[in-house]
């Protein structure tokens, strides 16, 4: 245990501590239903003005599901999925139509019946945590930045920024990869990738806890990745603690080539890999900013503070 | 603040721990470890039943000086019942009367004995009459006949023809004599009988007698029969079913002769169960005294106040806070994942039933193959309840396949899986193939060797005899636990597991400070 005293020297962040310093008196629990149910974060996320992939419709009762068809009319391509779900589980992604049958991300072919029958078993919470009753949330189908074709493995990449008091403090892009399949979980073996809080571009990366330099599956080159939208993106990421008041959170964002990101969900106990990916503990960052008497107002003066206090330094910068 | 707050109610409660035990040792002379020397065995006969209105009157054999036992201290929880002791028959009699009750009555017999091979020796030494032999009917006439003859001609003395008729009644594939005399016989309390009556026909003097095997925790215990074969100078013990010679010391002789153990009028039969525990109760005692001439009145309250039924329920209990001690240290200060807060502290318990190897053996048996139907299940794609239920009902099949198999194999440890926690292992099994679609099969699998650990530590710690002594008589070190996990809610520091974790982290950040320590 050479390195124990390393750990505390550099303020990693432990899971003691994350839970009894940071999640226990920043989260209170009366929020968790607004993160734990995506439809409730999307809807407060509308009002707001977050973007968000758009909802285009819910199906909440048994009774509504032969309304599926009307609502999926007007679109070629949709995503279903439960709003309590958890690990991706119970998501059916749709790209486009071919007669009365829907095309998945898979090639497959599916009924109109067999997509009724899937929202039955959303709504009698098979994909639900605990396996209470749910609801099926019918969405926009993400189009992924073309960034991310090399570097990730099926699946759907996203960017996780921890916000504490509303600054971002960290922020790491989780790619999936083969062994992951698919899934963007760190736990799995998907890849996360630190990133530069002031110019958005990939610093290093690590997958199962080890520090990689290429992607296992597909061998592009991972650090210097620039995140477009960057700006943007960490002001929304910002944004979203006016929504659930969450003091201490993770947002995962999506890239849409077209509409840019998107806020996909919040996490009231964001995990501690992402100190890894970042090559830096979190504990001087959350106490710069414990610090505070006040945080500013507006997420952008927020997401100015965190690249000010949390990015590289420009010279630096230049110098590399 | 709370920090503060947390540390002064953890120091309070500790303070008032350390008082209370270091008063029960220092003042009342409570020994602070276990002494083997002064063991005592606590029994208790609770006898219960239901009267219709109006008298009752109850006749109970109770200890009358066994051999190889010293009745240290004996006594009758009456109610409201007048209680008489006297001798009937060879049998000392506690009778019990009232003149009016009704509904469900509750009686105890309690004695605490001290083992003594040397006490009471001599016990039912006057020679009995030589019994008159019995008008047999036919064939059962002719049967004993040519019995007694074959085992005359093959033994030397009343003990050796005993056994020799024992062997010959107890083969596993008696000859025909045997056979006839055997037919028909169930309870045990028939078949000693059955061996007296055709002992008499050899005009040998036997009877059955009834005896209590001390075991420590027994809870729902009955008496036994046994043969006695009176050899013109003393009466030799005979382990019916086995043939064996002599009382094994563990056995309390209780009473004499046949026939229904409680005699009743006013109600229709009485249910009667014996509790054994094995414990310090002398030293208790002692303390008791003591503490009675201090004018404490701590020891009314202690745990030993209770009847030893509730006493043993409550020595499994109080390991339990050990137990979840041994969680919170794995969990907050290691860091290792289980499935469920405390289903290892429920596998160690079921543990310290099944001895650990085999209790480990199982639970992986069991889990893996439900783990294996549960994967099928998840095709049918259930409703949580139903599956959850079906789980269990497969973990209950499973548990009684095991037993089946393993009676057949004659392990006998195989009928120790019914102790599991079936619940617990169902919820294991929903848990770990939740775990294993989400997070994958690593993840699932270091959890279950987690829990697995826990449990095993848990065991370890649970089965201390020492510790198991000093919660049961010190119940106020309950505080001083509760002390410990109130500080430990409060830790922030790094899991152990963290530091390996992390350990590319440190790793990096060493050699970076070596590049600049270089550098500059």
């Amino acid at each position: 245990m050479f390195w124990a005293r390393q750990l505390h020297k550099m303020g990693l962040l432990g899971m003691n501590q994350r839970n009894a310093g940071y999640v226990m008196p920043h989260n209170p629990r009366r929020l968790y239903p607004l993160v734990d149910d995506k439809l409730k974060t999307k809807k407060l996320a509308q009002d707001a003005g977050i973007a968000v992939p758009e909802l285009y419709g819910t199906i909440e009762i048994e009774h509504d599901i032969p309304k599926l068809a009307s609502i999926v009319e007007k679109y070629e391509d949709f995503v279903i999925k439960p709003s309590q779900g958890s690990g991706g589980n119970g998501i059916v992604v749709v790209v486009g139509k071919r007669g009365d049958k829907y095309i998945k991300a898979s090639g497959d072919m599916i009924t109109t019946e067999a997509l009724a029958h899937h929202c039955s078993n959303i709504l009698n919470g098979l994909y639900s945590l605990g396996g209470s009753a749910d609801k099926a949330m019918i969405e926009y189908r993400v189009k992924f930045d073309p960034l991310f074709e090399h570097v990730s493995y099926r699946g759907v990449p996203d960017i996780r920024t921890i916000i504490f008091r509303g600054v971002p403090v960290a922020a790491m892009v989780r790619l999936p990869t083969r062994a992951s399949d698919g899934k963007a979980n760190l736990h799995q073996g998907a890849v996360g990738a630190g990133i530069d809080l002031r110019t958005g571009k990939t610093i290093r990366a690590v997958c199962k806890e080890r520090v990689i330099t290429q992607h296992p599956d597909t061998g592009m080159d991972i650090a210097g990745l620039q995140i477009p939208h960057w700006d943007n993106l960490l002001e929304l990421s910002a944004h979203c603690y006016d929504l659930a008041g969450l003091g201490y959170m993770g947002v995962d964002v999506v890239l849409d080539a077209e509409r840019g990101p998107l806020v996909l969900e919040l996490n009231a106990r964001p995990g501690l890999s992402i100190q890894i990916a970042n090559g830096m503990g979190l504990l001087k960052r959350l106490n710069k900013i414990d610090c505070m008497a006040d945080v500013p107002k507006s997420a952008e003066a927020r997401a100015r503070l965190g690249k000010e206090l949390f990015g590289s330094s420009p010279e630096i910068a230049v110098a590399s | 603040m709370s920090k503060l707050h947390v540390r002064l109610l953890a120091l309070i409660l500790t303070v008032i721990g350390v008082w209370m035990v270091s008063y029960k040792v220092l003042e009342l002379g409570l020994p602070l470890t276990p002494a083997d020397e002064t063991e005592v065995w606590s029994v208790e006969a609770r006898l219960e039943f239901i009267t219709r209105p109006g008298a009752v009157k109850l006749d109970f054999p109770i200890l009358n000086d066994p051999p190889g036992f010293i009745v240290i201290d004996e006594d009758f929880i009456s109610n409201n019942y007048g209680l008489a002791t006297e001798m009937e028959k060879g049998n000392r009699l506690a009778r019990w009367a009232v003149r009016r009750a009704s509904g469900k009555q509750t009686l105890y017999y309690r004695a605490v004995l001290y083992q003594d091979p040397e006490a009471n020796k001599d016990a039912g030494k006057s020679p009995p009459k030589f019994p008159e032999k019995p008008d047999y009917p036919e064939p059962y006439k002719s049967a004993v006949t040519s019995l007694l003859a074959q085992v005359r001609s093959e033994s030397a003395d009343i003990q050796s023809f005993t056994q020799q008729l024992l062997t010959r009644l107890n083969a596993v594939e008696p000859e025909e004599n045997a056979a006839v005399l055997r037919d028909g016989l169930q309870s045990p309390e028939q078949i000693v009988a059955n061996m007296v009556d055709i002992l008499a026909g050899a005009r040998i003097p036997a009877r059955v007698v009834y005896g209590l095997r001390l075991k420590d925790g027994m809870r729902h215990g009955r008496l036994e029969p046994w043969l006695q074969v009176h050899d013109e100078k003393r009466w030799l013990t005979f382990n019916p079913f086995t043939s064996a010679t002599g009382l094994p010391p563990d056995v309390v002789l209780w009473r004499y002769g046949t026939g229904p153990i409680a005699e009743i009028k006013g109600a229709r039969s009485v249910n009667v169960e014996f509790s054994v525990a094995r414990n310090l109760r002398e030293l208790v005692d002692i303390s008791r005294q003591r503490a009675k001439l201090v004018g404490s009145r701590i020891m009314d309250f202690s745990l030993y106040s209770l009847p030893i039924q509730a006493q043993n329920v409550y020595r499994v209990l109080l390991m339990i806070p050990l137990g979840a001690i041994v969680v919170v240290f794995m969990r907050t200060f290691v860091g290792i994942k289980t499935f469920g807060t405390f289903m290892p502290i429920l596998i160690a318990l079921a543990f310290r039933e099944t001895e650990w190897l085999w209790g480990m053996l199982m639970f992986i048996l069991i889990v893996a193959l439900g783990l294996g139907l549960r994967f099928y299940l998840e095709q049918l794609k259930l409703l949580l309840v139903p599956r959850l239920s079906a789980v269990l009902i497969i973990v209950v099949l499973l548990m009684a396949g095991i037993s089946v198999i393993g009676n057949q194999l004659g392990l006998e440890l195989g009928l120790s899986v019914a102790l599991f926690p079936m619940v617990i292992l169902a919820m294991t099994i929903e848990r770990m193939s939740l775990v294993w679609e989400e997070s994958g099969p690593r993840e699932a699998l270091t959890r279950g060797v987690g829990s697995l650990v826990v449990a095993s530590l848990g065991y370890a710690v649970m089965s201390s005899k020492t510790l198991a002594y000093q919660v049961f008589v010190f119940p106020e070190l309950l505080l001083i636990m509760l002390a410990i996990t109130l500080l430990a809610g409060r830790y922030t520091g790094y899991r152990l597991l963290e530091y390996w974790r992390f350990r590319a982290l440190a790793q990096e950040q060493i050699s970076q400070d070596k590049a600049v320590g270089t550098g500059s």
